[in-house]
């Protein structure tokens, strides 16, 4: 798996799932959801965490 | 649930419930649908809401409003102040609200007027047939359900999906986004009549730190940070948050944590497709400069609550309907002011602390309670030529101000 989402880090904001540019994260209630088959890699996600609970391994 | 509906509106934030209240309102048959559980909770928000526009859309209760405020202090990077009074610094801060309330209170207003309202039910897709969206797929408590309307309203937030199903990319660049941290905090006596900003390179990157009273000595301290200006190997705004309040609060309790981001993109090309519109952060109408949102939230929410109205009534839902009747209004007005707040961003996210600071200390002994348009980019320009430059456009803004004024 390329992306790690913290779940215990994550504060369910969905700045990430608004920049993604593939839409592949959803919010689902309290939780993040990545469609892996859809996720490039990009990193963006990664980068405009607030608090850094996404990992994306390039 | 039933499985017709003049009007489907996806998110129950002040967007959302403003659109259903409206179009309730209206007689149309309306589902007001929120993924979450509770609406209004968690808060993404500092909760900063200017009193005068707030009253257009919702009578003031009590019961939402935390704190009432009469001045903002803006702090450079070298600790200079500049006071800004109520009237003109009105802009986003007034009243700070109580969000778990106040979106109640909205989604409640819309429930009256005869809309009806879902929680925990959450859209998976729409429903596209012939090039129209027809309405859109639910999931509620694991159950899954169509549902059709005339028109589909997306006031799904920042992380909206409607607008990406309906083919209109939402999606934010880094360099479009604020992403932010913010703390509740108890036990710091903080003033309850001003709220205080901090910018600077060093504090918040193409950002700023706010404290927002919130009644009974506690406050909102949280922080924006430029998507494009943090990052993997960068501090996070989290980081950003927990220095400052080393410095200013360090025997504060934290009694809540919010995260989240806000759209800065400025106008976006398309809010509307053949029987959709977005409405509010999704479709990006906060304001890039301070970030705020939640008042032209309400004011899509209007406009897309009375365009349904028309649309329907005119029996057509057409992409060239929604146009003239939702488009064309809310850019005429709201997306002029998101226009202009872009050029002012883009031009201040460039400042290094020395502008920033210079600029500060040419501001700090104006008197703002006064002030116009006109006056405040003067007394800029006595400070920095090139960041008037940068600003010209605004100039014909100002000059229409005062001829407005004058007559
Ligand atoms: C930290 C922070 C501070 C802020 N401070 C201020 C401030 O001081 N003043 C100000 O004016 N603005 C502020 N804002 C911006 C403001 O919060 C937003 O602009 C405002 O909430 C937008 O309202 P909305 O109704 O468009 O969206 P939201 O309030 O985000 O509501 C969208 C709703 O849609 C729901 N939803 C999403 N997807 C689905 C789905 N698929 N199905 C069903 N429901 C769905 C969400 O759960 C959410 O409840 C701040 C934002 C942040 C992040
Ligand atoms: S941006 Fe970070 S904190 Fe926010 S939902 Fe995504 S992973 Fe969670
Ligand atoms: S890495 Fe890029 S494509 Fe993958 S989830 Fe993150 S933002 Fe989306």
């Amino acid at each position: 798996m390329s992306l790690k989402i913290n779940r215990y880090k994550c504060g369910y904001c969905g700045a990430c799932v608004g920049v993604c540019p593939k839409g592949a994260l959803e919010l689902v209630e309290t939780w993040v959801e990545v469609d892996e088959s859809t996720c490039i890699t990009c990193g963006i996600c990664d980068r405009i965490c607030p608090v850094g609970a996404i990992e994306v391994m390039k | 649930m039933k499985d017709m509906y003049d009007v489907l509106v996806i998110g129950a934030g002040p967007a959302g419930s403003i659109a259903a209240r409206t179009a309730a309102e209206k007689g149309l048959d309306v589902l007001l649908i929120e993924k979450r559980q509770e609406i209004g909770d968690p808060v993404r928000c500092a909760e900063g809401v200017s009193k005068v526009h707030l009253k257009k859309y919702v009578e003031i209760d009590k019961r939402w409003i935390c704190s009432d405020l009469n001045a903002s202090h803006i702090y450079a990077p070298d600790g200079t102040k500049i006071e800004m009074a109520e009237e003109i610094a009105g802009g986003e801060v007034g009243y700070v609200l109580e969000r778990k309330v106040f979106d109640r209170a909205l989604a409640e207003q819309a429930a009256e007027a005869g809309a009806e309202v879902m929680v925990k039910t959450r859209a998976t897709g729409l429903i596209i047939e012939d090039d129209f969206v027809r309405g859109a797929r639910l999931m509620h408590l694991g159950k899954e359900y169509d549902v059709r309307a005339r028109i589909v309203i997306g006031a799904d937030g920042v992380e909206s999906k409607v607008g990406r199903w309906a083919g209109i990319d939402t999606s934010l660049k880094p360099i479009d986004i604020e992403t932010c941290a913010q703390y509740l905090i108890a036990g710091a006596n903080i003033d309850q009549h001003h709220c205080e900003f901090y910018i600077g390179n060093e504090i918040a990157p193409g950002g700023y730190i706010w404290v927002f009273p919130k009644g009974g000595g506690k406050a909102n301290v949280g922080i924006g940070v430029l998507g494009s200006k943090t990052g993997k190997f960068k501090p996070r705004p989290v980081d950003y948050l927990n220095r400052f309040m080393e410095k200013k609060f360090s025997d504060a309790r934290i009694v809540e944590m919010v995260f989240g981001g806000v759209p800065v993109s400025g106008s976006i090309e398309k809010t509307s497709t053949n029987g959709l519109m977005l409405i509010g952060d999704a479709a990006r109408q906060s304001d890039p400069i301070t970030g705020g949102g939640i008042l032209n939230a309400m004011n899509a929410g209007k406009i897309a609550g009375e365009a349904a109205y028309a649309a329907i009534s005119a029996g057509d839902v057409s992409l060239k309907k929604l146009e003239e009747v939702y488009e064309k209004p809310w850019r005429e007005t709201m997306g002029h002011d998101i226009n202009m707040s872009l050029i002012v961003k883009n031009c201040f996210i460039n400042l290094s602390d020395e502008e920033l600071n210079s600029l500060a200390y040419s501001l700090k002994n104006v008197k703002f309670e006064r002030m116009s348009l006109l006056d405040l980019l003067q007394a800029l320009f006595k400070a920095n030529k090139k960041l008037l430059w940068d600003l010209r456009v605004l100039f014909k803004d100002a000059a229409k101000e005062v001829v407005k004024n004058k007559t």
